[in-house]
C-alpha cells in the first residue's frame, strides 16, 4: 500500500513537471488549455499533500483531540461543529470574488506564462500558507479577529494600525470593483438592464423571504434565478427598444453618479429587503458558474492563443504599466494570495471548524481551489485572439474609440487584427462595440461565451451566455459593494471609536449614517477618479488595490511569523517569513516606484510633476482637455501618491513592530502566546 | 442494500443543502435545536423562521467581511 501511494505520488509529481515543461517551452505552437489545468492540479495535490500537512503537523503540531472554538462555545449560531465538506464550502463561498477573475485577465499582457507561475506558486508557498496560519491562529483565539490577534499578539498600537490597513483596502477593494461594473455597463443597454432588473427580482425575493414564506431559500433562489434568466433574455429586446434603449444606455459617469447612490441607500435598508435575498441569489450563480466554466474548459479543451510571453513582459504595457517586478505580483493578487482573506479566515470560519485535523483542508485546500479559479480566469483571457483581447484592454486614450483606429493601433503593438473582426465580435455578443471595456470583467465574459457556447447553444447563444457572463459578475460585485460598505461603516466606527467612544455604539442612528456617508464618500472619490480618468481608471486603481491587499497579506504573514516565535516554534518560522519577505519586497518596490519613479506612466509624483510644469506654462497636456481638469489630474495623482506612503507606512512599521515583538518572545525561554486553552470556559 | 443506497441518497441531499445554506450563512436548523435540546433544556428555542432571521442579521452585522 505505501509502495503503491509512493508510486502514486511520483506520477502526479511527473506530471506536474511534464505539463509545467509544456507550458514554459512552447515554440510558436498554440498549447493546449489543459495543459495549464493538469499542472495546477498536479501541484495543488503536491502542495497539499506534502507542505500543508508538513505544517499542520511539524509547524502548528496540530491537535485532533483539542477542543476547538466551536466545541468548546457551542450555541447552535455562530459556534457550531459542522461537517467538513458543508465548511469548505462555506469558507470558499465567502472568499472567492471578483478578485481572482479579474487579476488574471489583466495579468494576460504579458503572456500566459508569467501569470500562471506566479499563481501557482504563489498560492502554494505564500497564499494558502497564510488563509491557513490565520485560521490556526484564530482557531486557538476563540475566533478572534485579524484586528483583535494583532492586539493581543503585538500590542494596541500595531492593532490599530492594522484595522486602519484593513479599512483603506476595503475603501480601493470598493472602488476597483464599482470601477469594473461601470467600464462593464457603459453603453450597453442589454447589461444595464440584466443588471437593473436584479434590484427588483431581490426585492420580491426579499419580501417572499420575509412575509410569505420565511426562511424558504431554495424555492425563492430558484425562481429568482429563472427570473434572472429570463431578464437576461429580454435584455435584448430593451436593448432595441426605440424607448426604453435609450433609458438604459449611459455614459461612465452617469453610471458612476448612480452607483454612489445606490451604494448608500443599499448600505442603510434592512439587509433582508435587498442585501440578502440578491447575496443568496450572486453566491448561487458565483459557485455555478464556476462550476460550469471548470466543466466548459475541460470539454471544450481550447488552445491558448496569448503567446507564453508578450513583449510586454519586458514592461510598457498597454493594460497596465510597470516591469514584471514588483508589477506583476501586485496585479495578481486574489488567486495567489490575497490578505484579505485574513479577515475571513479570522471571521466565522474558525468558529464552525469541529476538529483541528480539518484545518488544513478548509484553509488551505480552500485557498487552492481559488487559486484555480484564478487559473481559469488566465487561461479565459488566454484563449481569445490576442489581437482582440488587447483592443478590450487598452484606454482609449491609447486606441481610440472606432474599429479602425483601435486595430490599426493595436496591430502596430504587434497583434495584428482586423476592424471587421473587432466588429464581428461586438455583434456576436450582442454589443454596440467591445473596443477598450477595460476592467477585465467583459474580457472574461467574452471568453466564457465562447467556451459556454462551444458546449451549449453555439453561435446563436453567444450574446446570451456574454450577458450571463456580465450579470454574473456584476451581481456580486454589486453585493460585494452593498456587504463591504457596510463592513467598512463598522470598521470606521470602531476607528472613530477610539478618539470618540459614543461613536461605537452599532445601534445608534447618527453614527450609523456618518459612518456611512463618510464610507461611500471615500469609495465614491476613487470611483469618481477613476471613471473620469481618460486612461480609464484600471490602471491607477488596480495597482493600488494590488498593493493594499498583498500589504495585507505581509501584516497578516508577519502575525503569523511573531506568533510562532511567541510559541517557540520559530525554527520552522521561515514557513511564513519567507512569503512575508516577498510580499514586502514587492509592496514596498512597488510603493516607492510609485511615489519616486521618475517615469510619468508608472510614478504619480512624476505624472504630477510633469502636468504641474505644463500648467505653470499654460500648456494643456493630452489626456486632460482643459486647465481645470490639468489640475484634477494633478490633485488626484498626490492623494495616489499619499495613500502610496500611507500603504508603505502600515508594512513597514508592522514589519518593525513583528521583528520587535519577535525578538523579546526569543529572549523569554517559554512560550508566550496568548492562545485560549482548551479547558471549558465555565 | 436498496435501503443503504437511499440512506447515503438521502445524507447527500441534506449536505448539499446544508452547504448551500451555509454559504449564505445559515447554519443547520436542526443542529441548533438539537443543541438546545441538550445544552438548554429549560430556556424556549426560536422558531425556525426567527431562527433564519437572527442568523440574516448576524451575517450583515459589525465584523462580516467578504472577499473582492
Amino acid at each position: 500500500m505505501q509502495i503503491l501511494s509512493k508510486i502514486g505520488w511520483a506520477l502526479v509529481a511527473l506530471l506536474a513537471a511534464a505539463a509545467l515543461g509544456v507550458i514554459a517551452l512552447e515554440r510558436g505552437e498554440p498549447i493546449n488549455a489543459l495543459w495549464i489545468v493538469i499542472a495546477a492540479v498536479s501541484l495543488y495535490l503536491i502542495g497539499y499533500r506534502f507542505y500543508a500537512l508538513y505544517i499542520a503537523r511539524s509547524v502548528m503540531r496540530l491537535d485532533p483531540d483539542r477542543p476547538t472554538p466551536a466545541v468548546r462555545r457551542q450555541d447552535g449560531l455562530d459556534y457550531v461543529p459542522t461537517n467538513r465538506y458543508v465548511l469548505f464550502g462555506h469558507h470558499f463561498a465567502a472568499i472567492a470574488g471578483a478578485g481572482p477573475l479579474v487579476g488574471p485577465v489583466l495579468a494576460a499582457q504579458m503572456g500566459y506564462l508569467p501569470g500562471t507561475l506566479w499563481i501557482l506558486f504563489g498560492v502554494i508557498l505564500a497564499g494558502a500558507v497564510q488563509d491557513f496560519m490565520v485560521l490556526f491562529i484564530s482557531m486557538r483565539r476563540d475566533g478572534k479577529s485579524l484586528g483583535e490577534m494583532v492586539r493581543m499578539e503585538m500590542g494596541p498600537v500595531a492593532g490599530t494600525i492594522a484595522l486602519f490597513g484593513a479599512f483603506m483596502i476595503m475603501v480601493i477593494i470598493l472602488a476597483v470593483l464599482a470601477l469594473i461594473v461601470v467600464r462593464a455597463l457603459a453603453d450597453s443597454p442589454w447589461g444595464l438592464f440584466t443588471v437593473a432588473a436584479t434590484i427588483p427580482i431581490a426585492i420580491f425575493m426579499g419580501l417572499y423571504l420575509r412575509f410569505i414564506r420565511p426562511g424558504r431559500v431554495a424555492e425563492i433562489s430558484i425562481i429568482g434565478f429563472v427570473l434572472l434568466i429570463l431578464a437576461i433574455v429580454y435584455g435584448r429586446d430593451v436593448a432595441a427598444s426605440p424607448v426604453l434603449g435609450p433609458l438604459f444606455t449611459l455614459t461612465p459617469v452617469q453610471l458612476c453618479w448612480l452607483l454612489i447612490g445606490y451604494g448608500g441607500i443599499a448600505a442603510i435598508l434592512p439587509v433582508w429587503l435587498l442585501l440578502a435575498p440578491r447575496d443568496y441569489l450572486s453566491t448561487f450563480l458565483k459557485i455555478g458558474a464556476i462550476v460550469a466554466l471548470a466543466i466548459g474548459i475541460v470539454v471544450m479543451a481550447p488552445p491558448l492563443q496569448m503567446p507564453a510571453l508578450t513583449k510586454f513582459a519586458a514592461g510598457g504595457g498597454p493594460v497596465w504599466s510597470g516591469n514584471l517586478f514588483p508589477f506583476l505580483f501586485i496585479t495578481i493578487a486574489c488567486g495567489a494570495v490575497s490578505g484579505f482573506h485574513a479577515l475571513i479566515a479570522s471571521g466565522t470560519t474558525p468558529k464552525l471548524i469541529s476538529s483541528e485535523r480539518d484545518a488544513p483542508f478548509i484553509g488551505y485546500a480552500g485557498m487552492l481551489m481559488e487559486s484555480f479559479v484564478a487559473i481559469m480566469a488566465l487561461v479565459g483571457a488566454s484563449i481569445l485572439d490576442p489581437g482582440l483581447y488587447f483592443s478590450m484592454n487598452s484606454p482609449a486614450a491609447l486606441i481610440g474609440t472606432t474599429p479602425e483606429s483601435a486595430a490599426a493601433a493595436v496591430t502596430a503593438m504587434g497583434f495584428p487584427i482586423s476592424p471587421e473582426m473587432l466588429m464581428q465580435t461586438a455583434r456576436d455578443v450582442g454589443e454596440s462595440t467591445i473596443i477598450s471595456r477595460t476592467g477585465g470583467a467583459p474580457t472574461l465574459a467574452v471568453a466564457m461565451a465562447e467556451i459556454f457556447s462551444h458546449v451549449v447553444g453555439g453561435q446563436t447563444m453567444k450574446a446570451f451566455w456574454y450577458h450571463f457572463a456580465i450579470l454574473f459578475e456584476a451581481l456580486f460585485i454589486l453585493t460585494a459593494v452593498d456587504a463591504g460598505t457596510r463592513a467598512g461603516r463598522f470598521m470606521l466606527q470602531d476607528l472613530i471609536g477610539l478618539v470618540a467612544p459614543r461613536f461605537r455604539e452599532v445601534s445608534s442612528l447618527v453614527p450609523g449614517f456618518i459612518a456611512t456617508a463618510l464610507c461611500v464618500g471615500a469609495w465614491g472619490y476613487f470611483l469618481y477618479q477613476g471613471v473620469t480618468d481618460p486612461l480609464g481608471g484600471v490602471n491607477t486603481l488596480w495597482p493600488l488595490f494590488g498593493i493594499a491587499n498583498q500589504m495585507l497579506a505581509a501584516v497578516a504573514l508577519t502575525l503569523a511569523t511573531v506568533v510562532l516565535f511567541r510559541m517557540k516554534q520559530h525554527r520552522f518560522a521561515w514557513v511564513t517569513i519567507l512569503p512575508a519577505t516577498w510580499l514586502v519586497v514587492c509592496t514596498v518596490t512597488a510603493g516607492l516606484q510609485k511615489v519616486l519613479s521618475s517615469d510619468p506612466t508608472v510614478s504619480f509624483v512624476a505624472h504630477a510633476r510633469k502636468f504641474s510644469d505644463a500648467l505653470a506654462q499654460g500648456q494643456v497636456l493630452a489626456p486632460a482637455k482643459s486647465l481645470e481638469q490639468m489640475q484634477r489630474v494633478i490633485m488626484n495623482d498626490w492623494i495616489d501618491a499619499t495613500l502610496c506612503v500611507i500603504f508603505l507606512f502600515v508594512v513597514i512599521s508592522t514589519v518593525v513592530f513583528g521583528i520587535r515583538t519577535a525578538i523579546a518572545a526569543l529572549r523569554i525561554d517559554r512560550p508566550t502566546a496568548t492562545e485560549i486553552s482548551g479547558v471549558p470556559a465555565e | 442494500m436498496h435501503q443503504n443506497g437511499k440512506y447515503a441518497l438521502r445524507r447527500f441531499f441534506s449536505g448539499v443543502r446544508d452547504t448551500a445554506n451555509l454559504m449564505i450563512g445559515i447554519p443547520s436548523y436542526e443542529a441548533y435545536r438539537r443543541h438546545m435540546a441538550e445544552r438548554h433544556p429549560d430556556v424556549p428555542p426560536m422558531s425556525e423562521t426567527e431562527f433564519f432571521r437572527n442568523r440574516m442579521a448576524a451575517r450583515y452585522g459589525a465584523g462580516g467581511a467578504r472577499c473582492c
